[in-house]
């Protein structure tokens, strides 16, 4: 049967080469109509590129396009949509000032005698949401709806010139369960009319609830393409990471835990916090001189976990205590006045300040904390930067230089060196290695045990489990939004973090 | 990247104050040729008299509102109801000390509704809370800097207006006219006015954290915000702040001209200011800022003004003079420009 059936879509052979990286290499990828087909893939594995790649973005540099079974080379998205390729992006591509109906029609209005005939344009808003069974005002402006309701009126927007394929890009990534449900119906629906749809997600879960067919890539290459009977979940994350999990070996935890650190209670503590869209309620307990691990995939809630913990995003319900005191974070201010640190995972938008110096950045915690009148001296600052600079052998022409000229490590490490500088008792680094080369990570993981050593309570994030395994004395695992289970002591290994992922709610 | 010691002809143009200073000799040097007794000081009851007096006295209105609109400007926010503020703050110092004609024993004085310095203090104090409510806008309620100033600019005029009764209110009463006309050890007392808030003003940013916070919050607010500081606060200053700069050029300039006009003090005061900060070396995205660059830069508009009506440019081409030259010393400014006119020529210059 299988031989039986044309794809609708066929890419052959896909390379795509940008300076210095190859992006795609040799990928094939094809879809059938009346099928969701799910793209997977970590961070960087090429899935973007893919997508770009068929909607007209990014030139090929090899390979080939078929739609029905004709070559096609889409020049721009605008030339894809034409060709019966819609695309509905990650971040909602509408205008939220304008009414629903003139959002679906924008750039293509029902015209007559140069006027646009409204009447028309509202009665086939209607009947197209109608399609995807949703029955709204038309005439309101987008904004007045729901994510998931905006979600809707994208793909209506998408599906309103013929098209053959549709491609969604994370349409899940802010929307709550119910939403989520109500996504798929309609995408269940628009498959049984026949059309080939692209789902990607970092979500398993949804993956396997939505999807036909999987096509896995990483680093730019094709792990394979698979139906989602034939491939369990720990297989899909092994194809996805491009490691086999051996769940008899592996590194064991870090064996750094002692009795002390066992026996003291919790430092800070987190009781069933939540925050909708983000995370939903978790207990979380750090020990002074202890290092938790938060693993996960992508989107699995690691980032907002961090970000709750530090008062950059509010919590909606729960509790969160430091020392045994109860605190009420309104604000990241409020979390540093209390000793907590964070270094977040977008160190260019969230971390760095590129236009002051190595030594500004480094104390502006610091000073932050002190206010604006107790202003560190200026020779006080270039003591306390060139201590930093040392010890975390930040290569700088020196501490005026500008930190946005500083490569990524340096980068990373002086926003460690502006936490470190307000001697933090709980500090929360997001991610600390992404993007650096092995020596600075192996050097930045050297330094996060011996502050524990010392007694700092940690909480480490990454996407690396071999990172986590190495430092971590216990690792909490999130998946989709939750908190899924905590591992301690001999079950801190990379197979058993990837099983419990796995396992999940299966 | 390698770092070589920077040759001086580097180092001098990419000091920041280099550029603004060097447009303000180069317009210096054109008066010293063109225009008759541009430098002649005389000396007349004591006081500094001359063209170049005259600059600085005229210029100091635009030097204080520059040195409150630089700090707004470094956050990255824009503040265009200065010239509303300067009308609310000339209109109510006018309203409240007005001057009426008494005879007391056959001798004529003048006497004040209210004691001069509380007219003062309530100008200053109207300023401030215009500045607040401006802050409040930007910083709480999260309304972009040109849109919650602009309010301020229609709704600050009605209040000036409202106060004035919609008439220019003449002052009478002689001791108010020594801010902006006085002499003080033959210099304009004006002048006092403007160097006590530039030092005040370096001072509180050099000297405290507040320079630098203004400038990571300019740079990345996202990032400013991780790192504890408090920005809406600091915006709030800020604000208020150039309001009551703006509120003391209010004074100055009701001094001046020894009445109030509603409608048409101040005007068009912000556009200068923003030039003037501009042209100082601060970039409008905000970030690093230049307190003396921005008062240059208002003495740099000021020469070009006097200048103009000086040499005996028509009227109708003044403005296209003025726009002519703002244009020139902008594109100077631009180490990319600097580098496309004469790269060259500079790369000769650093090798010898």
């Amino acid at each position: 049967m299988e031989t039986e059936r044309l794809p609708i879509l066929e890419m052959k052979g896909i390379s795509i080469q940008f300076p210095g990286v190859k992006a795609l290499s040799k990928v094939d990828f094809r879809m059938f109509p009346g099928e969701v087909h799910a793209l997977m893939g970590q961070n960087g594995a090429g899935k973007s590129t893919l997508i770009k790649a068929l909607t007209g973005v990014h030139k090929l540099d090899a390979g080939a396009i078929e739609l029905s079974q004709r070559a096609i080379a889409p020049a721009s998205p605008l030339d894809a949509q034409n060709l019966g390729i819609s695309t509905v992006y990650q971040e909602v591509n509408l205008c939220p000032n304008l009414s629903v109906a003139e959002n679906i029609f924008i750039g293509r209005e029902p015209m007559k005698f140069g006027r646009i005939l409204w009447q028309e344009l509202n009665a086939s808003a209607s009947a197209k949401l109608e399609k995807l069974n949703i029955r709204i005002d038309v005439t309101q402006p987008l904004s007045v709806y729901s994510v998931a309701v905006q979600q809707m009126v994208a793909i209506a927007r998408a599906l309103d010139v013929q098209a053959k394929v549709l491609i969604l890009d994370e349409p899940t990534s802010s929307l709550d369960e119910g939403e989520v449900a109500l996504l798929f119906q309609v995408i269940r629906g628009l498959r049984d009319e026949g059309l080939a749809i692209l789902f990607v997600t970092h979500f398993l879960d949804q993956a396997y609830q939505l999807s036909d067919r999987f096509t896995v890539l990483r680093n730019g290459e094709l792990v394979g393409e698979f139906k989602p009977a034939e491939l369990p979940r720990l297989k899909l994350i092994e194809k996805m990471i491009g490691k086999e999990v051996d769940l008899n070996t592996g590194h064991k935890g870090n064996a750094a835990t002692t009795l002390a650190v066992q026996a003291a209670p919790a430092f800070f503590e987190a009781i069933q916090v939540s925050r909708k869209g983000a995370m939903l309620p978790f207990d979380l307990q750090v020990r002074k001189g202890e290092i938790l691990g938060l693993a996960g995939l992508l989107g699995s809630g690691r980032t907002e976990t961090a970000r709750l913990l530090f008062g950059a995003d509010r919590t909606d319900h729960g509790t969160l205590r430091i020392g045994g005191s109860k605190l009420n974070l309104s604000s990241p201010r409020n979390a540093i006045r209390h000793g907590i640190g964070f270094c977040p995972e977008d160190r260019k938008t969230d971390g760095l300040i590129g236009e002051l110096s190595v030594r500004e950045n480094i104390i502006l915690a610091l000073q932050a904390n002190r206010g604006v009148f107790r202003r560190l001296s200026t020779r006080k600052q270039g003591e306390i930067a060139d201590r930093y600079i040392k010890m975390l052998e930040i290569k700088t022409s020196g501490p005026d230089q500008l930190a946005g000229k500083l490569s990524g490590g340096n980068q990373q490490k002086v926003i460690l060196a502006r936490w470190l500088a307000t001697d933090p008792k709980f500090l929360i680094l997001d991610e600390p290695t992404r993007g650096i080369d092995v020596g600075a990570k192996s050097e930045i993981m050297d330094l996060v045990l011996t502050l524990a050593k010392e007694g700092m309570a940690i909480l480490f994030i990454s996407s690396e489990l071999e990172e986590i395994v190495r430092c971590c004395n216990r690792v909490a695992v999130l998946r989709d939004r939750a908190k899924i289970a905590e591992l301690d002591g001999a079950d801190v290994d990379e197979g058993t973090i990837l099983q419990t992922i796995a396992r999940g709610s299966e | 990247m390698t770092q070589t010691s920077p040759t001086l002809y580097q180092r001098i143009t990419s000091a920041k104050l280099f550029w603004p200073l060097l447009a303000l000799a180069l317009l210096l040097a054109f008066n010293l040729v063109f225009t008759k007794g541009f430098f002649h000081i005389s000396i007349r009851d004591g006081h500094l008299y001359g063209s170049l007096v005259d600059i600085l006295n005229r210029a100091a209105p635009l030097m204080l509102i520059a040195i409150g609109m630089t700090l707004v400007i470094a956050t990255s926010g824009i503040d265009i109801s200065v010239g509303a503020v300067v009308a609310i703050s000339g209109a109510l110092v006018a309203m409240l000390i007005g001057g009426t004609l008494v005879l007391k024993g056959g001798v004529q004085s003048y006497v004040t509704l209210v004691p001069m310095p509380v007219a003062i203090l309530a100008a200053l104090a109207a300023s401030a809370l215009a500045g607040l409510w401006n802050g409040l806008l930007v910083s709480r309620v999260g309304m972009q800097p040109i849109v919650a100033t602009l309010i301020l600019i229609v709704a600050g005029r009605g209040v000036a207006q409202l106060i004035t009764n919609g008439q220019i209110i003449t002052i009478y009463y002689k001791p108010y006219f020594y801010i902006g006309n006085g002499f003080l050890l033959g210099i304009p007392f004006s002048l006092y006015m403007v160097l006590a808030v530039l030092l005040i003003t370096l001072l509180v940013t050099r000297k405290t954290a507040l320079g630098l916070f203004i400038e990571s919050i300019g740079i990345n607010p996202r990032a400013s915000r991780m790192t504890g500081i408090n920005a809406k606060n600091l915006m709030l200053c800020v604000y208020t702040f150039c309001a009551v700069c703006a509120g003391i050029a209010g004074l100055i300039v009701c001094s001046n001209v020894k009445s109030a006009d509603g409608n048409n003090a101040g005007l068009y005061f912000e556009l200068d200011a923003i030039l003037a900060v501009v042209l100082g070396g601060t970039s409008m995205t905000g970030g690093k800022f230049y307190l003396l660059g921005s008062v240059v830069g208002a003495l740099i508009i000021q020469t070009l003004t006097t200048t103009i009506y000086a040499i005996g440019v028509p009227p109708e081409i003044t403005l296209v003079v003025k726009a002519v030259v703002v244009f020139l010393v902008m594109m100077f400014q631009s180490q990319k420009f600097r580098r496309v006119v004469f790269g060259k020529l500079s790369k000769q210059v650093a090798k010898s």
